[in-house]
């Protein structure tokens, strides 16, 4: 392949990657935004999410089928973390939450491996998006095009329900001060409660995306976890543009840096991540820090 | 904690000083007794209570919750090998580890004490994950197999090759790591902490430089991690790029919060458990993991003193 060519081939892949991070982390920021807490567990209910979905699949035969009903599940399972496990540590803080949700990592990797068995199991791309094509000289699976697609489409949804919604205008005020938002009549804990589901949900749905992608496997949660907090604290915390932008960076990054720099591979997304802190202490998109 | 001086007075220090000695004197004498998979676990907790210990000071004392404390343990504990192999003395056992942990913990400080909560989690967690990337690709460290067959130190005359030598080595390096870290806790550096912990903008404006004490604080722990590292490479002979994963700093944040966080001893309590139950646990199923995380998670839930606030609570002993 000529430089050009694989450049864009690679520049693809980087997309691809990047709108899964995008999927996972959004949830991710707006939790953090909405609870101010850091949920560890979030990389979990990904795994979550792709294991149902290798279910629907074997039940059903049915990839759409799984990318509806994964999520579904797997927001039930964040409504009833909320409300068992979160809701009562509130008043206690933010970091009794962020350790609990520690707790929830062990426990759903090892409930995983106990349904499903240890071994990877890979989810088979839909019939539809099962080939490749040439894009400029370039061999693409479609499936990946499908994922850049899809994962465009679901941001531009959430931009409409956040930005021009009632539902959104109510996230938005918990996001900028939940306090203040309680304070002006707003059922604060419901929407608490929602904001989880969704997060959770919207984590259960890029699993079953990366399922055909990256394959399932238990300790897939605790490893996408990392590149979704720094997606996040790159683009800023809470922001929804912030992890869509900081998504695309770290996909890149990941992408380019297995391509070209294979030895320090693993080590491009926090160089980048801290180039960026360094000229901006709050992420891309975040508020300033105090 | 009882602090030396308050009601029991003389008496109570005295009774207190006897309990340490007699315990520390039981597990010296452990192996003479015991068979070498108790003696091995008892090690291990050992060297796992000292790192616990290391971030109970960093959590308990100074409010610094650190997902990222691994990075000191697995410096400390590849310093260790590679000096090790080279030449096996002291200084590579002990100095060497110390001081590169150290050196680590003034870097990777000095950008994160910063931040604070859960911003300071993300920080510290990135840093140790950056080791864990590092480690895992790098040839002359072994990548992501480690560095094994590290040799035991040998000192002038003793052998630490020999098992109850190396017990008693052990058993020395912790008892003193715990004694510096019970004086750290307990002095006047160690109560600024705790008023830092208590409100940070009251200490700023008593004119204490709250970001000097948080970072040398967050050397003290470093260091002491490290240390814990290095003697954890003694035990296994090994060190692998898992030293650094995020999840040794959440194993040993976990064993801090079932101990009770801030007791210092209590980290130790929790290591115990930490290993008693995974030894015990996984003889007999393979559901060890979900059993830890649902223990941790009833903890967080229903008893975050731990293990020590509840038995303070029992028996009526204050804080």
């Amino acid at each position: 392949m000529t430089l050009p060519v694989d450049l864009f081939a690679q520049a693809l892949n980087g997309l691809s990657y990047g709108i899964l991070l995008f999927l996972l982390s959004v949830g991710l920021t707006l939790i953090f935004g909405m609870l101010d807490v850091v949920n560890l567990a979030h990389g979990s209910l990904y795994m979550l999410g792709a294991y149902a979905g290798l279910t629907v699949i074997a039940i059903t035969g049915d990839f759409w089928l799984a990318l509806l009903l994964a999520p579904i599940a797997v927001g039930l399972v964040g409504l009833v973390i909320e409300r068992i496990c979160l809701r009562p540590l509130y008043r206690r803080g933010a970091l009794d939450q962020v350790l609990l949700t520690f707790g929830l990592v062990y426990l759903f990797e090892d409930l995983v491996k106990w349904i499903w068995g240890g071994r990877i199991r890979s989810i088979a791309p839909p019939a539809m998006f099962s080939g490749s094509v040439t894009i400029w000289g370039a061999t693409v699976p479609s499936y990946r095009l499908f994922v850049i697609a899809f994962g465009i489409a679901v941001a531009a949804l959430l931009w409409l329900l956040i930005e021009r919604t009632r539902l959104g205008a109510i996230i938005r005020a918990g996001v900028f001060d939940a306090e203040m938002a309680s304070g002006m009549g707003i059922d604060t804990e419901r929407v608490f409660s929602a904001v989880f589901g969704f997060g959770a949900a919207l984590a259960g749905l890029s699993g079953v995306i990366a399922g055909p992608i990256q394959s399932a496997q238990p300790p897939m949660g605790a490893t996408i976890l990392i590149p979704a907090l720094i997606v996040v604290v790159v683009g800023g915390l809470g922001s929804l543009k912030g992890s869509f932008v900081g998504s695309l960076v770290i996909g890149q990054a990941e992408t380019f840096g297995k391509a070209w720099l294979p030895g320090v591979s693993m080590l491009m997304i926090y160089v980048v991540m801290v180039a960026i802190l360094l000229l901006r202490p709050q992420g891309l998109f975040g508020r300033p820090l105090r | 904690m009882t602090e030396a001086g308050s009601t029991g007075g003389r008496a109570r220090v005295v009774a207190g000083a006897a309990g340490a000695a007699a315990l520390f004197a039981a597990i010296a004498a452990f192996p003479l007794v015991a068979g070498n998979y108790p003696v091995k676990l008892l090690q291990e907790i050992l060297v796992w209570g000292v790192f616990a210990m290391s971030l109970d000071l960093l959590m308990g004392r100074a409010g610094m919750v650190s997902f990222g404390h691994s990075a000191f343990f697995g410096v400390g504990g590849y310093v260790a090998a590679l000096s090790l192999a080279k030449a096996p003395g002291l200084a590579s056992a002990l100095a060497l580890p110390a001081l590169a942990a150290a050196v680590a913990a003034v870097v990777i400080g000095f950008f994160s004490i910063r931040a604070s909560g859960v911003y300071f989690i993300m920080l510290t967690l990135a840093f140790s994950q950056m080791f864990y990337a590092v480690t895992f690709q790098a040839a002359w460290l072994g990548a992501e197999d480690g560095l094994v067959g590290v040799p035991r130190p040998v000192v002038p005359g003793v052998d630490l090759g020999r098992s109850l030598a190396f017990h008693l080595y052990l058993v020395g390096l912790v008892g003193l790591a715990a004694l510096v870290l019970v004086r750290v806790a307990r002095s006047p550096f160690g109560h600024v902490l705790r008023g830092i912990f208590e409100n940070e903008a009251r200490m700023e404006a008593l004119g204490y430089p709250v970001a000097r004490y948080k970072l040398i604080a967050f050397a003290v722990a470093g260091t002491v991690a490290g240390i814990a590292g290095a003697l954890y490479t003694q035990l296994t002979g090994s060190i692998t790029p898992d030293a650094f994963l995020w999840t040794t700093s959440g194993e040993a944040l976990l064993m801090v919060i079932i101990g009770g966080i801030g007791t210092l001893g209590g980290a130790v309590l929790g290591a115990a458990t930490f290993i008693l139950l995974q030894s015990l646990v996984s003889s007999y199923t393979e559901r060890w993991m979900l059993i830890l995380g649902l223990t941790f998670v009833l903890f967080v839930l229903f008893a975050p003193g731990g293990i020590a606030g509840a038995l303070r609570g029992r028996i009526g002993l204050r804080a």
